[in-house]
């Protein structure tokens, strides 16, 4: 089979862009290889793992199984968007930082897309819900628990709960009432 | 002393940058214009190539060249384990590897290469290439006592019955102790599970030609090994090569062995020096990288009525899979640490480090003390409610005690540690008011709550070479860069190396600076990081380096100021006359100075080897709550602490995280993790992220860690290994709670539902009307 190209036309972090797409090409491909944002990592490359994850019209995809043609038309935004034109960061990379949620780094960009989306949100979501959004993404270093605190405490300052947020302790024993049916 | 920096919540030097996305792994400083390695892999269990047709392949478009086991025409069997390297021969690792093989020993084993333009490239004509392999089959054996068995298949011509090594401990007379009246027996076989690392990061691996030699871009965590080794898989001078570390993405040990540097140099070799990269997919991670050994343990225990050990044996069948790796060393820790952990004067034990044709088994976090504390603490609970014990009691009483001295360790419990650990941990989790409130539960949801401990050391004295090397380099504002062998791989060498260096030079931190990456031809010479040693051993020779850093600025400054060097010191950044506390000069000014001056110019630096000749103890323990749904067959882990005793502790954000890692590694190897291999045809069944069942997010609770700081002794600045004891006492504990809740103490990984349903319809919980029919399966 010959190859293919496509014109893709698409905003990447606020910019409009054109670009000349193998028509077999993932999103990841694209982002990495002609825009050279290698914030989008490869874990598995089959939307197991959430390290490609970029935020799509909004919402936060697996970019290794979004086609790059299928990128027409579309706002993207990658972790190198969040930061401002001045290299400022975003409350919720700041956060990332100051809790310690951050190891190997290898899927820090993509759990910070997700983050980002739900403090964005504008709801407020319970810490079992909190665990659902971010659990399609996979980290090996961190056990999760500071990820946590920063997204919960970014999530919470968002809704102008600062008190709140500071009261969210580095860690905490549960206190289950009587035995919980199973989510 | 009191601390400026050591022990201070410093944030990790590279935590801006990650968070920004813009820290460079080796993928992303790789050229695009790179050719692409694809790996061809056995579809066989164990065989033997007999022709490779790569005539279809070839003709896929992009394609570059093919290369099978057949273009090898000088075989270097060649070792991969990320040890340092021994003179003697005796105690080198086993050469049993070739960078492709036409006599593949597992599913999985390399025994061609693609190279393409592209990635489609190389994987359309992977697929052809896969369908164009002749072997023929040979029976194959997976299980390691299997293989031991007369009429098992062979793997390799010197090691008969497939037997790699066998050790054996003898301690007293086990024959002799058990005649004593009135003795409790205990017994159990334990069995542990083969599980993968699972770095997010894939490894990857690129090379080219620079200045007649190769260079090789690899995600590892020990790249001067690494060169080491490609010289030794090519058979050509080892400073033909030069090898960079950039950031890596996780390795857990994984990145411990060498991987696929030498296939990659040697193609880069073949096609003049052009660019290549080997870049490995998820699924071949899971089986061609390496993985944790699964070992099957069995431990006698004879008690007394007081609820001490008269006698006890081990025996333990360790599964190697196809290739050396690691060899021996793993089971050989186990075993090595067993009369340690609960002295007995009467032990027998003896171990068995198995080939097999499954996967290779290598270093992974805890380096087979998952598998043996996994054992030691379920057959110590075992033996506790044997004797009606509290289980935490018995295991204060039994325990190593305080001022336990191990003669060829030379290792020390200087502190009692395993009390202290066990109070802190009780107290946070409530362990006392539980145990109570769990007690004679009945109905389908119970709860239990259970603790486990674990064994450990720091760093590989004195069974293998330990030393480390450190550059420091002043800038003309008194600020410094530092190089170390220890490399960053997200664990946080890199800042708390900096912290230390900051304190013994009285600078901040911030004017510190880790020049984190490696590269042969630059860094001082140093085995990388493994065996939880990187804060221990780099402490040595930073602090060397660093007093010989200072003892250079204080003689400059005595140049600068007249004042003899023995009243003169470095406190916060100034030259501080000691006889009466004046500020002579800044840091800055000194170094300034002494670079530009016209009377002596002399770049400030320091560069020193400090080889460790000690070890250390690195205890602690886990507590964990569970609720268990019986007709589910589901675990709900509750609550969970884990508490470490790893000497001062030098960043407590940095070593909370790493306790948290480990854990989570810990919930995996007891709930879900499990790789599988079918047993007709000996393939892989579950080598991705969606049929192996990594924790994830929802799977776990909040972690606690929590440290108890008994400054240790033989340390540069107190601190002592803590990477991979977390992830020792988890699975354990969790095993032991769910016991608790149940009354059902199941010894084999993971715990999962598959598991918990056959054990609880095995111990009458759950009636299965199938089982029923059919009558009682034999397990």
């Amino acid at each position: 089979m010959s190859k293919q190209y496509k014109v893709v036309h698409c905003t990447i972090n606020g910019k409009e862009v054109e670009q000349i797409v193998d028509v077999r090409a993932s999103l990841t491909d694209m982002l990495r290889n002609d825009f050279r944002l290698t914030s989008v990592k490869k874990g598995c490359e089959v939307g197991e793992c959430g390290a490609c994850t970029v935020i799509i019209d909004g919402e936060g995809f697996n970019s290794c199984i979004y086609l790059a043609v299928w990128a027409e038309g579309k706002e993207i935004w990658t972790l190198e968007g969040l930061t401002g034109p001045g290299g400022e960061l975003s409350d919720i990379q700041q956060a990332f930082i100051d809790e310690g949620a951050i190891q190997c780094g290898f899927c820090t960009p993509g759990f910070i897309m997700t983050s980002w989306e739900i403090v964005n949100s504008g709801k407020e979501y319970s810490d079992d819900e909190l665990r659902k959004l971010l659990s399609g993404h996979l980290c090996r270093c961190t056990g999760y628990e500071n990820i946590f605190r920063a997204v919960k405490k970014t999530m919470l300052r968002h809704l102008g709960k600062f008190e709140e947020a500071e009261k969210v302790n580095s860690q905490g024993i549960a206190d289950y009432p009587e035995p919980m049916p199973f989510m | 002393m009191s601390n400026k920096y050591i022990g201070k919540a410093v944030t990790r030097h590279d935590a801006h940058d990650k968070a920004m996305g813009r820290i460079k792994y080796t993928d992303d400083m790789c050229d695009k214009g790179a050719l692409v390695i694809r790996v061809l892999h056995s579809t066989v269990a164990n065989g033997i190539v007999k022709s490779i047709d790569t005539s279809e392949a070839e003709k896929v478009p992009g394609v570059v060249r093919i290369f099978t086991c057949f273009d090898i025409k000088e075989k270097h069997y060649y070792p991969t384990a990320g040890h340092p390297w021994s003179t003697d021969p005796s105690h080198q690792d086993i050469a049993d590897r070739l960078i492709m093989t036409d006599r593949p020993l597992f599913y999985g084993d390399d025994i061609g290469a693609v190279v393409a333009e592209d990635e489609v490239a190389a994987s359309q004509a992977l697929r052809i290439l896969e369908k164009s392999v002749e072997y023929e089959e040979l029976p194959f054996v997976l299980d390691a006592q299997e293989a031991m068995k007369e009429g098992a298949p062979q793997l390799h011509e010197k090691y008969p019955n497939n037997v790699l090594a066998h050790t054996e401990i003898h301690m007293g007379s086990v024959e002799e102790a058990i005649k004593e009246p009135g003795l409790t027996k205990v017994e159990g076989w334990y069995e542990t599970q083969p599980v993968q690392h699972c770095h997010i990061e894939n490894f990857i691996c690129y090379a080219y030609g620079e200045g007649g030699r190769t260079v090789v871009v690899t995600s590892t965590q020990i790249p001067h090994i690494v060169r080491r080794v490609i010289g030794q898989a090519l058979g050509m001078d080892w400073g033909k090569f030069r090898v960079i570390k950039p950031y890596v993405g996780g390795g857990f040990g994984n990145k411990q062995d060498v991987l696929y540097e030498p296939l990659c140099a040697w193609i880069s070799i073949q096609l003049g020096g052009r660019l290549v990269k080997l870049d490995v997919p998820r699924e071949e991670t899971f089986i061609s990288n390496r993985i944790r050994h699964a070992i099957r343990y069995h431990i006698t225990s004879w008690m007394r009525p007081d609820g001490s050990f008269a006698a006890r044996t081990i025996k333990a069948w360790c599964n190697n899979g196809a290739y050396s790796s690691h060899g021996h060393a793993i089971a050989a820790k186990g075993l090595n640490a067993f009369p340690q952990l609960y002295p007995c004067d009467n032990i027998d034990g003896e171990t068995w480090t198995v080939y097999t044709n499954r996967s290779v088994a290598g270093a992974m976090r805890g380096y087979g003390m998952p598998q043996a504390s996994y054992a030691f603490e379920c057959h110590a609970e075992d033996c506790a409610r044997a004797m009606k014990m509290d289980p935490l009691e018995f295991r204060r009483k039994n325990l190593m005690p305080v001022g336990y001295y191990h003669a060829f360790s030379k290792n020390e419990l200087y502190s009692d540690t395993f009390n202290q650990c066990f109070d802190k941990g009780a107290e946070i989790i409530g362990y006392y008011d539980k145990v109570e409130k769990y007690k004679n539960q009945t109905g389908d949801i119970r709860r239990g709550i259970a603790v486990s401990t674990f064994w450990y050391n720091t760093a590989v004295y004195p069974i293998a070479l330990e030393t480390s090397s450190c550059r420091i380099v002043m800038n003309q504002d008194g600020s410094v860069q530092f190089q170390l062998g220890e490399t960053e791989i997200g664990q946080g060498a890199d800042t708390a190396a900096a912290q230390m260096i900051a304190e013994e030079l009285s600078i901040p931190v911030d004017m510190v600076h880790p020049v984190s990456c490696q590269d042969t031809d630059i860094t001082p010479f140093g085995t990388g990081v493994y065996a939880s040693r990187g804060t221990y051993t780099l402490g040595f020779s930073v602090r060397q380096t660093a007093l010989l850093l200072k003892e250079k600025v204080l003689e400059a400054a005595h140049q600068f100021t007249r004042m003899p060097v023995y009243n003169l010191d470095l406190v916060d950044g100034k030259i501080v006359r000691t006889t009466d506390g004046r500020e002579l000069m800044t840091i800055g000014e000194l170094a300034l100075s002494k670079l530009y001056t016209t009377d002596g110019s002399q770049h400030l630096t320091a560069e020193s080897t400090y080889q460790i000749k000690s070890n250390a103890y690195s205890f602690g323990c886990c507590f964990a709550e569970v609720e268990v749904d019986i007709p589910m067959c589901r675990v709900r882990l509750l609550n969970i602490v884990n508490v470490h005793d790893c000497g001062q502790v030098i960043n407590p954000i940095l070593a909370s995280g790493q306790v948290h890692g480990g854990m989570s590694m810990g919930i995996g190897y007891a709930l879900s993790e499990k790789l599988m291999w079918d047993e007709k045809t000996g393939r892989p069944l579950n080598n991705n992220l969606l049929d192996y069942k990594l924790s994830s997010f929802m799977d776990h609770p909040r972690l606690n860690a929590a440290f108890v700081e008994n400054y240790e002794p033989t340390s540069a600045y107190g601190t002592k290994g803590l990477g991979e004891p977390p992830a020792c006492p988890v699975a354990p504990a969790i095993r032991n709670a769910i016991g608790a809740a149940t009354g059902v103490y199941i010894n084999e990984l993971p715990l999962s539902p598959h598991t918990l349903f056959r054990e609880f319809t095995d111990a009458g919980l759950i009636n299965d009307p199938w089982r029923n029919e059919q009558g009682k399966e034999s397990k």
